[in-house]
């Protein structure tokens, strides 16, 4: 298996599968939505069954890149084409080849004009998402971490909600904005290292003075993308205005891809920097997680609802990442994925009901329980998971990310823990409102209840959440070693940097 | 050195002058219904000429050090040249349906791209005033080619009166060199100013400083921008997408030529111009282009943020910077290229629309225009995996490592902010819904040209070394030459 070219397979077969819907021709419009809704079905779950021969492949226990592959590209430049997978990114792969499939299948009837473009749009985002996880040289990365706009400014702004096109423009300004000063910072670490291969450059040792200004640069683009408070305003409006599987993707993937840039860049090449931003991120990450808990609790829109906890819950990955001790950081790296598959179920249970009656208002539901109880349960499993009860994924995650919080820092442990209790205000606020009481709207009565299709969607997702929530071990084990090796090699930079200034207070000893 | 052996080493543009000429002959005998005919050997001329750069090595000096041959001047020539005859190619469907196709036409197309081609090859400062007056007069003459057409006029007086203009100041410069330094050829005023220990005197820089003005007129770089909206708009859409093209190519040429070459030494004093001119443009660029409801005056600030961007690469002062130039100006010419292309093709009920708005919803009506045009803004707004995003890789990349940070930062800030008006274009054809629509067909040849331009757009991520190796190439025998 080691000769085949995994990660590149993975990458680019959605790209194969865009290019061939993209070149049907069919005078039938329905038959060729048709065929386009299979053909992207097809291409995205064999994407996701060849993605499954990572996780099996994987070798845990060590921080070492595997599946690696090298191509020249630019080699006078140093410049290559450079995959691999660690611990960390391995899992974040795995899940955008999950959600894949299940947004087109999310997508099968909400989905009615343009279905050809829609699913081109989906297959190429695919590729973007997996690229940039694979990716392990900067120019690379730029590109997917770049190319995934183009798609999702699409999807926002031709299959979303009526005010789809303000959405679409503040979410690529915002997050284009912050990319291009990454773009530099990527420029100014060339002329230091002379190569852009990342595990070249994570041995790398940077001039102090300057990973405070490239730590900027880099916190410039993957706070946006995180996003942190107070810059998270794109993400509430791109939610609630994009289609269901676009907010599915953007919850579940697309925000991963800011804390994921903090623990591949940020942490590891720039240590000094992180040292002295940490009381900085601290501060955001804990006003996020009260602030956007506090404005969650006064929503009536239940996507922005979502999209506002999503906010607070990126608030612990952020502290997380940045206690620097192991169970912080798994912590963090778990809550992302459990967030990303709890709020990828949440936005998709949103979806249920909103493609039966066409709104996302909370008062305009309540007493679905009645009506229907399949939906009422599902909901409460990833109501709950999202609140973060034990046995779901969801407790996994915070509950270690405020045990190394503690560690750190008594305070930040306090005020993040809080947020789990507004966590639980606004999520039960939300069930009781549109799933408990008296069914008395005179619409709901006739509501049915979750089809085969919407059931195979969730159980996925039901069995991963419990799975990550009872037995988290094996997921943990693929990280531990590679988070392991970020720390010791994070403390073992500032040792060093201690020491250069010791010597430097004691010339002549 | 003999004539003939002069006469060798300059055979493309020999041969240009001869054919033009030649041909401009033959429309007057012929009459009236010579243009396409005179068009049709206007684009073989180019192809050979073209194929003749190609073919044959940098030759070296000619004309007692009048002309000089060498890479950089073959790969820009190349360029303007693939760009001319790509314009003459379009120009021909749009020029029969507006009938307007006059043989005057083709041949000034050859007239201006011979001026060119000597601007780019110029070695003194009075080959490079003659060729750029070549090139100037032409184009004057085609901006107004429609004579019984106002606003063509009115575009081919206002560029003629500013164009003299700017000739003046061009003048006025290289008169205060040659008083200062006693001479016009480019290496002897590389000498003067290279010898130790002498400090270069303030009549010659002022004489730069005009230069400077005269040359970023010619390239329309802010604060000498004022003719280019009115220009582009006022001609017609063929000689726009001409000027969008080949004079900027030779005039960035031409620039990068005169301050890499024989004022290379003086460096500390071009560079803040330049760093002010760049930053001036790519600012003014983003931002007046945001109200623009005509694509073709939208697009002259698009190109004006553009040459700000190329001056990025310039204003490094650094073998890595002109290659950036280079490599800049060959992406900037694909993506100009298809994307006039597809302004060619906006006409409704058989007649020109030019209106932004015109472009509503046409994803549903016209799909191949609108997604050639999607790749085209992606491109120009210079997100990745589109060319765009490489050109603007080089040149930043020279920059920072001439470490010009503020001039970067400023620069991808501006490019953030032109982003908005090329997604503005994206959002009306793909997210509003249709009014009427663009008419179907674009004619054979312009299709081809959309097609091959965008598959380049979009593919050149596969081996961007391509494009950065010719131009190092280039830069290697620039500076190699300025010593």
């Amino acid at each position: 298996m080691g000769q085949l070219p995994l990660l590149s397979i993975i990458t680019f077969l959605p790209l194969v599968g865009a290019v061939i819907i993209m070149l049907a021709r069919d005078e039938d419009e329905a038959r060729l939505a048709t065929n386009a809704r299979n053909m992207a079905l097809w291409t995205s779950f064999i994407t996701f069954v060849v993605s499954l021969l990572i996780w099996f492949g994987f070798e845990t226990g060590t921080a070492e890149f595997q599946f690696v592959e090298k191509a020249e590209w630019l080699p006078e430049f140093g410049i290559g084409y450079h995959m691999g997978v660690d611990g960390i990114s391995m899992p974040f792969v795995l899940l955008s080849t999950l959600l894949t499939p299940i947004c087109v299948l999310a997508s099968w009837e909400a989905v009615k004009h343009r279905v050809k473009e829609y699913m081109i749009a989906f297959l190429v985002l695919e590729t973007m998402m997996v690229g940039m996880f694979c990716a392990l040289d900067f120019v690379t990365f730029y590109m997917f971490f770049e190319g995934v706009l183009i798609p999702m400014f699409l999807i926002i702004g031709v299959w979303g909600g009526p005010r789809r096109v303000y959405a679409a423009f503040k979410f690529f300004l915002y997050t284009l904005l912050g990319s291009v000063l990454m773009l530099l910072a990527i420029l100014a670490i060339y002329f230091d290292a002379g190569t852009t291969d990342i595990p070249t450059l994570l041995q790398h040792r940077l001039p102090a003075e300057m990973q405070i200004w490239l730590w900027l640069a880099f916190f410039a683009s993957f706070a946006v993308k995180v996003p942190m408070w107070p810059v998270h305003t794109w993400l509430p409006d791109a939610h609630v205005e994009a289609p269901t599987a676009g907010s599915v993707i953007l919850a579940g993937v697309l925000l991963k891809m800011g804390a994921y840039g903090f623990l591949r860049f940020s942490v590891p090449m720039m240590p000094y920097g992180t040292e002295f931003f940490t009381p900085l991120v601290f501060t955001l990450s804990v006003v996020a997680i009260i602030y956007t808990s506090l404005v969650a609790l006064a929503q009536e829109d239940m996507k922005k609802l979502i999209a506002y906890s999503s906010v607070a819950h990126m608030g612990y990955v952020t502290v997380g990442i940045f206690t620097l001790n192991v169970q912080g950081m798994q912590g963090a790296i778990f809550q992302m994925l459990s967030h990303g598959i709890v709020s990828a179920a949440l936005f998709l249970l949103v979806g249920v009901i909103y493609d039966r009656l066409h709104t996302r208002m909370i008062d305009r539901y309540g007493g679905l329980a009645d009506q229907m109880p399949h939906y009422a349960l599902t909901f409460m499993i990833f109501m709950l998971a999202s609140v973060g009860l034990p046995l779901t994924g969801g407790f996994i995650g915070e509950f270690l990310v405020i045990v190394g919080a503690f560690q750190v820092n008594t305070w930040v442990a306090l005020l993040t823990a809080s947020g789990m209790v507004l966590g639980a205000a606004y999520m039960l606020y939300l069930y009781r409102q549109v799933i408990f009481g008296a069914l008395t709207k005179r619409d709901l009565m006739s509501l049915l209840d979750m089809k085969w299709r919407e059931k195979l969607i969730f159980a996925p997702l039901i069995l991963l959440t419990f799975w990550m929530g009872i037995y988290p071990e094996p997921l943990l084990n693929v990280m531990e070693a590679s988070v392991v090796n970020i720390i010791e090699n994070y403390q073992l930079a500032l040792d060093e940097r201690a020491g250069v200034s010791l010597a430097e207070l004691m010339p002549g000893r | 050195m003999s004539v003939a052996a002069d006469l060798q080493i300059a055979l493309p543009e020999v041969l240009l002058a001869v054919s033009a000429m030649a041909l401009l002959i033959f429309g007057v005998y012929q009459g009236k219904a010579a243009a396409g005919r005179v068009m049709v050997l206007s684009a073989v001329t180019l192809v050979a000429v073209i194929a003749i750069i190609l073919v044959r090595e940098p030759a070296g000096i000619a004309f007692g050090g009048l002309y000089v041959d060498d890479g950089f001047g073959d790969y820009m020539k190349i360029l303007l040249l693939v760009g001319a005859l790509l314009v003459l190619i379009m120009s021909h469907r749009y020029l029969e349906l507006e009938q307007a196709n006059r043989f005057e036409y083709s041949v000034l197309l050859l007239f201006a791209t011979l001026g060119m081609m000597v601007m780019v090859s110029a070695n003194d400062l009075i080959s490079l005033y003659i060729g750029l007056e070549l090139q100037s007069l032409a184009l004057y003459v085609v901006a107004a080619i429609r004579r019984d057409n106002a606003r063509s006029s009115e575009a081919g007086l206002k560029y003629f009166v500013l164009g003299a203009l700017a000739s003046g100041l061009l003048l006025y410069g290289m008169s205060m060199i040659y008083g200062f330094s006693g001479t016009t050829s480019f290496e002897s005023l590389a000498e003067i100013l290279a010898a130790p220990d002498t400090e270069p005197s303030l009549g010659l820089i002022v004489g730069l400083v005009f230069i400077c003005a005269g040359l970023a007129f010619k390239v329309s770089a802010v604060p000498f921008h004022m003719w280019t909206p009115d220009v582009y708009e006022g001609a017609p859409t063929s000689v726009t997408a001409f000027f969008a093209v080949a004079p900027k190519i030779a005039a960035i040429a031409l620039f990068t030529r005169v301050l890499m070459g024989p004022f290379h030494d003086l460096v500390d004093a071009w560079q803040q111009i330049i760093v002010f001119i760049s930053i001036a443009s790519m600012v003014l660029g983003a931002f007046a282009a945001i109200a623009q409801n005509n694509i073709k005056r939208l697009m002259a600030y698009s190109s004006i943020g553009h040459i700000g961007y190329a001056l990025v690469g310039l204003a490094a002062g650094t073998p890595a910077g002109v290659s950036g130039v280079g490599a800049y100006m060959a992406i900037y010419l694909v993506m100009n290229v298809g994307t006039f292309a597809c302004i060619l093709s906006m006409r409704q009920n058989g007649r020109m629309v030019e209106g932004v708005n015109d472009l509503k919803g046409i994803s549903r009506t016209n799909p191949m225009i609108a997604l050639a045009l999607l790749i085209f803004m992606f491109s120009l707004a210079g997100i990745p995996p589109m060319a765009g995003f490489w050109a603007k890789f080089w040149v930043f990349k020279a920059a920072i490592s001439a470490e010009l940070y503020g001039l970067a930062v400023i620069g991808v800030l501006a490019s953030v902010v032109s982003a908005f008006y090329y997604l503005r274009i994206v959002k009306l054809m793909y997210f509003d819904e249709a009014t009427e629509g663009l008419d179907k067909g674009v004619g054979r040849e312009t299709g081809l040209i959309i097609v091959a331009t965008a598959a380049a757009t979009i593919l050149l991520f596969a081996m961007p070394g391509a494009i950065l190796e010719g131009a190092d190439a280039a830069a290697t025998s620039l500076t190699h030459y300025a010593g």
